[in-house]
């Protein structure tokens, strides 16, 4: 165990980060000129790492695969970000903020980074404001929020179904700005193949520009990943079609250990499968959950349309189990739920794998205030009608019209068909307290790390830990190891490690031109995330799991005997991008498999069938599992696992009810 | 000429700015030159016309503006050819299929052959009347009234034709250009930007209308 | 509309690279369902190139939801294809019927060089930001967010603007590949905010000299940009940069 220190400073929880802060070791101007820093990604947390290290004077080199920073999958949020400003006065503070995480975590986050993480929360929607970042407002003139993910206060900050893309939008135009004043090189269409270590510490990296297909070598004096999540590994996925996993894979391989890599979130509402065609899932805002209702028919295999089943035949399912949270309890019950129901056979849709989301009861219910707004005293059904479609689609018109456009429904008339879908990975690169894996001076932010979420993420919480990460944490934790390498002279990329790593790059690229078979890169992507889904998706268990081992083994065996992969290395050829990221899903999958395997407890996004109450509902079992289990690589598919123990000082872990 | 305000004239916004206020001062003018041939319909045998014409023709005030409508006009032509120049070298390779009509109309984007064949129109239009008036002493030694000269010229059926086809560009040249002028001035609003485009529509429509009536009206013998 | 599946004929735009010269490639497709996206149409049609051993036709999409901007096709002479409001990506194999000819070009302007296939360089735009699509605001320096109170009205307007995905079918539609709506988008949604008017002068005459420089053309108000704007951007945009230019060239 010695082997992981979480570095959580000393002292009570509310004093770790400022005492931290205080005595962190800080690095002189002057020096900051010579200090290089390599972050990887541009989403929320990489744009907002690099602007915020660039304003202190770092000289930083960005990579991004996309055309541009601003195309970065967290453009992609539509809900909201939680703060704990209490603007609304409804009782919340930063402890209640970090309470609530924490147990939406089901007790597997460390406390120490979740408090840190609700203390810099109010920061975020300071600064955001300051970019000129358009949140919604009230007609007063201040910040409007909302509730958001199965919380009791109003915490959430917004801006229309479009919070991801105006947030990041912010800390991209905060990136603009230092690429313009020179002090940040961005090196776009550009994927990161392979860290460079020297002399254990992680030093540059090795980048393939996918417009010329060459290799290049960079130096630095610490490598940020800023990745984003590995949800693709299950093909289908509310992911963008380029997320992957291949900078956070090639950094385990070179020493990083991987934190919960079988924690992944499944989100509830997502726009169900239609066929073998689909390339991807799109989610529907959970914030339909505040005014939709969730149901299914009482008769199984019922193919009447939603619109003309009677109330009485309809079953309210989350109303009915959870009478408290109702349809608003936390995602992973959500989606276990729906699972559950189409299991027995009771889902809709030509798939049957699907449940009803249903504006019926809210359009009524708004018809009814907007006619007593009006002065209507006996509104028509009709009018009732008409009223509260247009509350409906003042609060949801752009996810109605997205529905309706993939679907081809009208949804203020058929009730919507969602289904749960891959959506988020709480697990990722282990990183103690100052955001540093196990390889030094290699960090590792936002969705790409394993740290603030623990089993499962709060909605609104996600774009909360990148911004956090990238502009409040960062620039404080790099400083200590930076500190201590204003002595180091930039390494000339001609060093042997560099040559090592940019031979190993090629060679794995060699290798994948050289199988020369005959499927494509698709084939085994998809047959992938089919194995992951059904055996380590929403619910697992022993059996399955050691059945998906298996089969994943199989079928990487396969891939590197029969994939094919068209066109030439120096050029834009994305077939080879995709075959070099899936060959790493390949394995990624099979460590999240042999995770999921190990905790044999359930935990928020983790269901065991093997361990459940009575009533269906998940069973942790803390005494044995309260731990993070980070993999160490050793070659040659080969893991060992180290436990990094979960210590709850103010939190005690008690079971999440929700009824 | 500060390098500053320089700048600015080169840039594509500036060179809008100019088209845009030329186009304007191009619109008062119209109304003037609309107003006073209108007097033709008085049909007096062209008495208060004639009156009208030598008014603007002795005037010195009317000469200046004379020098700076053609600057006006010389202005508007040649930063629409720079314009154009330069718009045509920002697409390279055209598209195969383009529907432009999806998304404006066909007039908006033929700005510029519009304005050609004005230019074209203007050219005989200049010849037929301002040529006689200012460069020959047919009408200052009163050999020729303006308005006989109007009789002479729309006796001509092609001309006629010629005439009614280059008001027909003006109205186009007009539909998008009115309100276009105030959308470069950064004139948009929700609730005014309607009222301008209605009128511009408008204005477009009956300028054109009262000019096409001109020889019409001649060749048909309407006006003694 | 159609609703059983379709055998189509595709026209794509085939270049290898920049530097050399392209043409249209005829690819029939059998059996494409209505439900399919028209990337995904895309994606059976390169998994057939693939199987042939051919090359697969290289086009720029990520998140597949609308948002990221990175898809970018001229369908049938229209960025985004047929449908108003939407990006291709969003765009349904429904909106065909069985028997049609699409034609697929990629976004063509000087200022967006054609990469390979239907990809364009689209970094002008970046070189725009960079210049003045900001607040310079450092990180830690900004004071309680609810201290400037902002006219609900002005927030809705500057986040209608900010909505702006920078896809670049502005500059594909119009007919002189001007960039007014894109950069008139960002200077509107700082022009809206007391945030952002302090640097307002610098902002919209550095973006406007960049976007010159980069060899976009000018805007001759046909309102093409607005009406292929997947995501609505009004031509208010472009009238309030016009505004904002005239103002702070007369103020320095």
């Amino acid at each position: 165990m010695s082997k992981l220190d979480s570095k959580i400073p000393e002292g009570a929880i509310e004093q770790k980060w400022s005492k931290y802060k205080s005595s962190a070791a800080l690095v002189n101007p002057s020096n900051k000129r010579n200090l290089e820093i390599i972050v990887v990604g541009s989403g929320l947390a990489g744009a907002s790492a690099a602007a915020s290290l660039a304003e202190l004077g770092y000289k930083v080199k960005v990579f991004c695969f996309q055309d541009s920073a601003r195309r970065a999958h967290s453009i992609a949020a539509q809900g909201g970000i939680n703060a704990a400003k209490n603007y609304q006065n409804d009782g919340d503070s930063i402890y209640r903020l970090f309470y609530d995480t924490v147990k939406g975590g089901d007790y597997r986050a460390r406390e120490g980074n979740v408090y840190r993480l609700a203390e810099v929360s109010n920061n975020i929607i300071d600064q955001c404001v300051a970019q000129g970042v358009p949140l919604a407002r009230e007609y007063g003139g201040m910040l409007s929020n909302r509730s958001f993910g199965g919380t009791q206060v109003q915490r959430t900050f917004y801006a229309s179904g479009q919070t991801g893309q105006q947030l990041l939008l912010g800390a991209y135009s905060a990136l603009q700005r230092q690429i313009g004043l020179g002090t940040v090189d961005m090196f776009t269409r550009h994927e990161m193949l392979e860290v460079v270590k020297i002399d254990d510490k992680a030093r540059g990296i090795i980048a393939r520009d996918l417009v010329t297909g060459k290799l290049e070598r960079h130096f630095g004096h610490a490598v940020l990943l800023c990745t984003g999540g590995y949800g693709n590994v299950f093909y289908l996925s509310t992911n963008a079609m380029g997320c992957n996993a291949t900078a956070a894979w090639k950094a385990h391989k070179k020493g990083a250990f991987f934190g919960n890599p079988c924690f992944t979130q499944i989100h509830p509402t997502c726009i169900p499968v239609s066929g073998d065609h689909q390339s991807k899932l799109t989610l529907m805002s959970e914030s339909l959950r505040n005014d939709g209702r969730i149901w299914v028919p009482k008769k199984q295999n019922d193919t009447r349309k939603g619109n003309e089943i009677p109330e009485e035949e309809r079953d309210y399912y989350l109303e009915r189990r959870y009478p408290a949270f109702g349809n608003l309890v936390p995602r992973d019950v959500a989606s276990r739920a729906a699972k559950e129901r189409c299991d027995e056979g009771y889902g809709v849709g030509t798939s049957k794998m699907a449940v009803f989301l249903d504006f019926k009861a809210a359009i009524e219910r708004f018809g009814k205030v907007q006619a007593k707004k009006s002065n209507i005293e006996n509104p028509t059904e009709a009018q009732l009608k008409e009223f509260g479609k247009q509350v409906v689609e003042e609060k949801y018109g752009n996810l109605f019209s997205m529905y309706e456009q993939i679907t081809g429904e009208n949804p203020y008339v058929v009730p919507m068909r969602i289904y749960p879908a891959v959506h988020y990975t709480m697990g990722g690169l282990w990183v103690d307290y100052n955001l540093m894996t196990t390889v030094q001076g290699l960090y590792c932010l936002g969705e790409a790390n394993f740290s603030d979420h623990g089993a499962n993420r709060l909605g609104a919480s996600a774009l909360m830990q990148g911004l956090a990460d990238g502009y409040f944490v960062i620039p404080y934790t790099i400083g200590s190891y930076l500190a201590k390498e204003i002595a180091v002279k930039a390494i000339p990329t001609t060093h042997e490690a560099f040559v090592a790593a940019e031979n190993e790059v090629q060679s794995q690229i060699d290798k994948l031109f050289a199988i020369k078979g005959t499927k494509s890169v698709d084939h085994f992507h998809k047959k992938l995330g089919k194995i992951m889904w059904e055996k380590c998706g929403m619910a697992r268990n022993e059996k399955g799991l050691t059945e998906a081992i298996q089969e994943i083994r199989v079928l990487r065996d396969e891939f590197w005997k029969d994939l094919r992969v068209t066109g030439k290395q120096n050029e834009m050829n994305p077939e080879l991008e995709k075959a070099s990221r899936v060959s790493d899903f390949l394995e990624l999958g099979e460590l999240m498999c042999m995770d999921a395997l190990n905790r044999s407890e359930s935990c928020g996004g983790h269901f065991r069938i093997e361990s459940q109450t009575p009533d269906g509902e998940a069973l942790r079992k803390d005494e044995e599992f309260s731990y993070v289990s980070a993999w160490e690589y050793k070659g040659n598919n080969t893991y060992e696992m180290h436990k990094e123990d979960l210590v709850f000082d103010v939190v005690h872990p008690s079971s999440r009810s929700y009824k | 000429m500060s390098t500053t305000s320089a700048k600015f004239l080169q840039s594509s916004l500036g060179k809008k700015l100019l088209m845009s206020l030329t186009g304007l001062f191009l619109i008062s003018f119209l109304v003037v030159h609309c107003v006073l041939n209108a007097l033709i319909f008085l049909n007096d045998g062209g008495v208060t016309f004639n009156a009208g014409a030598e008014f603007m023709a002795h005037n010195p005030l009317i000469r200046i503006v004379e020098v700076v409508l053609f600057i006006g006009i010389i202005l508007h032509i040649i930063q629409a050819a720079i314009l154009t120049r330069q718009n045509n070298k920002a697409r390279p390779v055209k598209y195969a299929v383009y529907n432009g009509k999806a998304g404006s109309t066909w007039y908006s984007r033929s700005m510029g052959l519009l304005g050609t064949l004005l230019l074209l129109f203007l050219i005989i239009h200049l010849k037929h009347f301002w040529v006689l008036s200012r460069f020959t002493d047919e009408i200052t030694s009163g050999k020729e009234t303006l308005f006989n000269e109007m009789k002479e010229v729309f006796g001509n059926l092609v001309i006629v034709i010629i005439y009614i086809l280059g008001v027909i560009s003006l109205a186009y040249h007009l539909m998008h250009g009115f309100q276009s002028a105030f959308q470069t001035l950064g004139w948009n609003h929700p609730k005014y930007t309607p009222v301008v485009k209605a009128i511009g529509f408008g204005f477009s429509i009956l300028i054109s209308l009262v000019f096409a009536a001109m020889p019409i009206a001649m060749y048909a013998g309407w006006i003694k | 509309m159609s609703t059983g599946n379709m055998n189509l004929t595709l026209r794509i735009w085939r270049q290898n690279s920049g530097k050399e010269q392209g043409q249209l490639v005829t690819y029939p497709v059998k059996d494409i369902s209505p439900d399919m996206s028209f990337l995904e149409m895309f994606d059976v049609l390169n998994e057939q190139l693939v199987s042939k051993n051919e090359n697969p036709i290289v086009f720029d999409h990520d998140c597949r939801e609308g948002i990221c901007g990175m898809c970018s096709m001229v369908i049938n002479g229209r960025p985004h294809g047929p449908k108003s409001g939407i990006t291709t990506c969003q765009l349904h194999m429904r909106s065909f019927k069985e028997g049609d000819t699409i034609v697929v070009e990629p976004w063509r302007a000087q200022a967006f060089p054609v990469i390979k296939d239907l990809t364009v360089d689209r970094s002008g735009f970046e070189r725009i930001m960079a210049k003045g699509g900001f607040v310079s605001v450092n990180t830690g320096t900004a004071q309680d967010a609810n201290c400037i109170p902002i006219p609900k009205d002005d927030a809705d307007a500057s986040f209608n603007a900010a909505a702006c995905i920078g896809c670049g079918a502005c500059v594909a539609a119009c007919k002189n590949a001007s960039a007014m709506l894109f950069v008139s988008a960002k200077v509107s949604q700082f022009a809206l905010l007391p945030q952002g008017k302090i640097e307002a002068v610098a902002r919209v005459k550095n973006m406007v000299a960049q976007m010159d420089d980069e060899g976009f053309g000018s805007c001759t108000n046909t309102g093409a940009c607005e009406a292929e704007c997947p995501k609505g951007i009004s031509l208010e945009n472009i009238a309030r940069m016009n505004r904002e230019y005239f103002v702070a060239n007369i103020k320095q």
